[in-house]
């Protein structure tokens, strides 16, 4: 390995880049869109449903409880009904996604505890929907006033379970997307730029020439990623300002962490993304096996789905990703205050992901030569 | 000559297969130092694989190469050092600039500091970059491309320079002047081993090979090569040239036939007595025809020496 070689390499990549207005725009655009798209959209914490109310009992108490369900804000009613027919025509159009309703015999139901007082029919087409309406069900009806005959025990005064939330008491999502966003935008932008980087020069022709001077493979590939773990970096940056100032998510664990769990992390992209080079003939293919390794990642990691809702062959995989680690050690440093040593465990499945697939690149590496 | 002792390329039966395809089919080769060595044949004979085993590109299949003493591909890393590679597509950074590209390659061939920055000027002014030096390279003409090609190969002095068809993308003019550059780093003392598919550029060579379907087909001097044609080349003159073409043209010993203004020129395969034998049969269609011996051309040569190749491989077959 030569410095001098090795530096010529990160010097001409750093001109090279500085001349690529589209990969520039990449390296600030898809961490800002990316950022803001997510961080405002994806709330899993839903309000304002459209719903629709028929209030078949209509008494003080029905009131009284159609009253508290909208200054939950969960359903937002649009509409009052009279009959359950049409529920199902709004429903099916689309104009409603839940509906409450309230049987004639409502106060009759109130004081029984055998059947349930109130119904609330949900649009099982959308699953989030569902979610919403199960937490409906819990709603407390103690705060209903409906006279001494309620408060028989066993009546259908529905308890529910405290919820304590430790780290998110305001349940805001941006808490738990934004450092989750790190990973995501560090899988995107970085496996696919050092694909692209180095099958570049095989596409254009520019491998040819390099073969034949006494640059290296290894100062090569090492020249062409150090410039994209500096981008990296900065797009980390990017996001934890924007992730302050836009959403107000604060990095409660040490900085110096959060900085070294990215390096770790973008290690592991940028050798799935040497790795990926070796095997793209193009840098259309390189594009395509880089999309092949987002989605799963993605889905599988805990970003999207909660990990432990899934099945366990599933999180079996979600382990050999990369970025399942990396999450787990982000919302643990940033949210959790949690020391980058405590999750040593990360950072060793990290390494090892890193070891093994550049591994495997280099073994390539020298092949494709030929 | 005493530097002839020591020959610059050595290659003997030299193979390559890409699957069922053999592309260069043991090739025997000698090239003498500051010798300006040809590669002459049409596309797909050979010529770039050949060139690519030589400066350690691909693994050949078969065969030995010795490059500068030293051998192929055990010692490909020490060879790189003083060999220069001029790609056939241009394949330096279109999006650096004419400095940046040198400057990169100096630094990768360890011609830094001082030394590095004299002979980037050396490069503007021999081959007339100095006014283009800030230039982004994929702007630039196939001439000037080319040009910038030729000094980011030699930037570093190399003792062997390997061209693929250097030429194939410029214009005449830039053809005369690239092979003058040439010249000058052969008089320099430079070894220069040249790909090409036109005979005038293959002409210029102190000698060259004939390749063909990856065999070497011939080689030597191009006067050799003129002087041992397996044939003979006559001019036809006649009235009816066009009908002339078509009666000939089914003759056992005539191997081409081209029209030349108004005469024809045909290559028979017969050497000595062949004025003879194609007087006798142009006559016999036109009286008034003339046949006449001309002098031939490497053209002659290259479609003589394709054709014996040929014969050769369906007696065997």
């Amino acid at each position: 390995m030569n410095l001098a070689r090795l530096f010529a390499v990160v010097r001409k990549e750093l001109t090279q880049l500085r001349r690529d207005r589209l990969t520039f725009a990449m390296i600030v655009g898809i961490p800002t869109l990316q950022l803001l798209l997510f961080g405002f959209a994806i709330n899993l914490d839903i309000r304002h449903l459209p719903a629709a109310v028929l209030d078949q009992a209509n008494t003080v108490h029905s009131r009284e409880l159609i009253a508290e369900l909208a200054s939950s804000q969960v359903l937002d009613f649009r509409r009052n009904v009279a009959a359950p027919q049409e529920i199902e025509v709004l429903m099916r159009r689309g104009e409603i996604s839940a509906a409450v309703v309230i049987p004639p015999d409502f106060e009759t139901r109130l004081a029984r505890p055998d059947r349930p007082a109130w119904q609330v029919v949900v649009d099982g087409s959308d699953q989030s929907v569902q979610a919403a309406a199960r937490q409906l069900g819990a709603f407390p009806l103690d705060s209903l006033d409906y006279g001494a005959g309620g408060n028989v025990p066993g009546s259908t005064r529905v308890t529910g379970v405290e919820i304590v939330n430790f780290y998110n008491p305001e349940r805001r999502a941006p808490l738990n997307t934004v450092p989750g966003l790190i990973g995501v935008i560090l899988t995107m932008t970085m496996v696919i730029f050092t694909a692209m980087a180095i099958v570049r020069e095989r596409e254009r022709g520019n491998m040819e020439m390099l073969i034949a001077t006494p640059l290296s493979s290894l100062e090569l590939t090492i020249g062409k990623v150090l410039p994209y773990i500096v981008i990296g970096l900065v797009q980390v940056t990017l996001i934890l300002i924007l992730g302050l100032l836009v959403f107000d998510v604060p990095v409660r664990g040490s900085l110096v962490g959060v900085y070294l769990a990215s390096l770790a992390y973008i290690s592991a992209t940028l050798a799935l993304g040497v790795l990926i080079s070796t095997l793209a003939k193009s840098q259309f293919q390189a594009m395509q096996m880089a999309f092949f390794t987002f989605l799963p990642q993605i889905l599988l990691s805990g970003f999207m789905f909660p990990f432990d809702g899934m099945p366990k062959a599933a999180q079996w995989l979600a382990e050999i990703f990369p970025l399942t680690h990396f999450l787990r050690l982000i919302r643990g440093i940033m949210l959790r205050e949690a020391h980058i040593g405590e999750m040593g465990m990360e950072i060793v499945a990290l390494a090892a992901f890193v070891v093994v697939v550049m591994g495997i690149a280099v073994a390539r590496f020298r092949k494709t030569l030929d | 000559m005493a530097a002839d002792d020591a020959p610059v390329i050595v290659a003997r039966g030299l193979t390559k297969r890409f699957g069922k395809l053999t592309a260069v089919d043991h090739l025997d080769i000698t090239v003498r130092r500051a010798e300006v060595y040809g590669f002459l044949g049409p596309n797909g004979s050979g010529k770039s694989t050949t060139i690519r085993m030589l400066c350690g590109l691909l693994l050949p299949s078969e065969g030995e190469i010795e490059v500068l003493g030293k051998k192929l591909p055990q010692d490909a890393e020490a060879v790189k050092r003083s060999i220069g590679y001029m790609t056939q597509k241009f394949s330096l950074y279109e999006d650096l600039s004419v400095r940046e590209n040198l400057e990169f390659l100096a630094a990768v061939h360890g011609v830094t500091g001082a030394k590095g920055r004299q002979r980037i000027e050396e490069m503007y002014q021999r081959y007339h970059l100095g006014d283009l030096r800030d230039q982004l390279a994929g702007t630039m003409s196939g001439g000037q491309k080319q040009r910038l090609a030729l000094a980011g190969a030699v930037l570093h002095e190399p003792e062997l320079l390997l061209l693929d068809e250097p030429t194939s993308a410029v214009d005449p003019q830039s053809r005369r002047d690239f092979w003058e550059a040439l010249f000058d780093l052969s008089e320099a003392g430079t070894t220069l081993l040249v790909s090409t598919h036109y005979m005038d550029e293959a002409e210029r060579c102190h000698r060259l090979a004939i390749l063909d379907h990856g065999r070497l087909v011939a080689d030597g001097t191009p006067h050799e090569l003129m002087e041992n044609l397996p044939g003979s080349t006559l001019k036809v003159t006649s009235d009816e040239p066009r009908r002339m073409q078509q009666v000939l043209a089914g003759e056992a010993h005539v191997i081409g036939i081209a029209q030349i203004g108004a005469d024809l020129r045909v290559l028979t395969d017969l050497r000595d007595d062949g004025v003879d034998w194609l007087r006798q049969r142009a006559q016999a269609a036109d009286p008034h025809a003339g046949v006449e011996p001309v002098a031939p051309n490497l053209e002659d040569v290259f479609v003589a020496s394709t054709r014996k190749q040929k014969q050769a491989m369906e007696t065997a077959a």
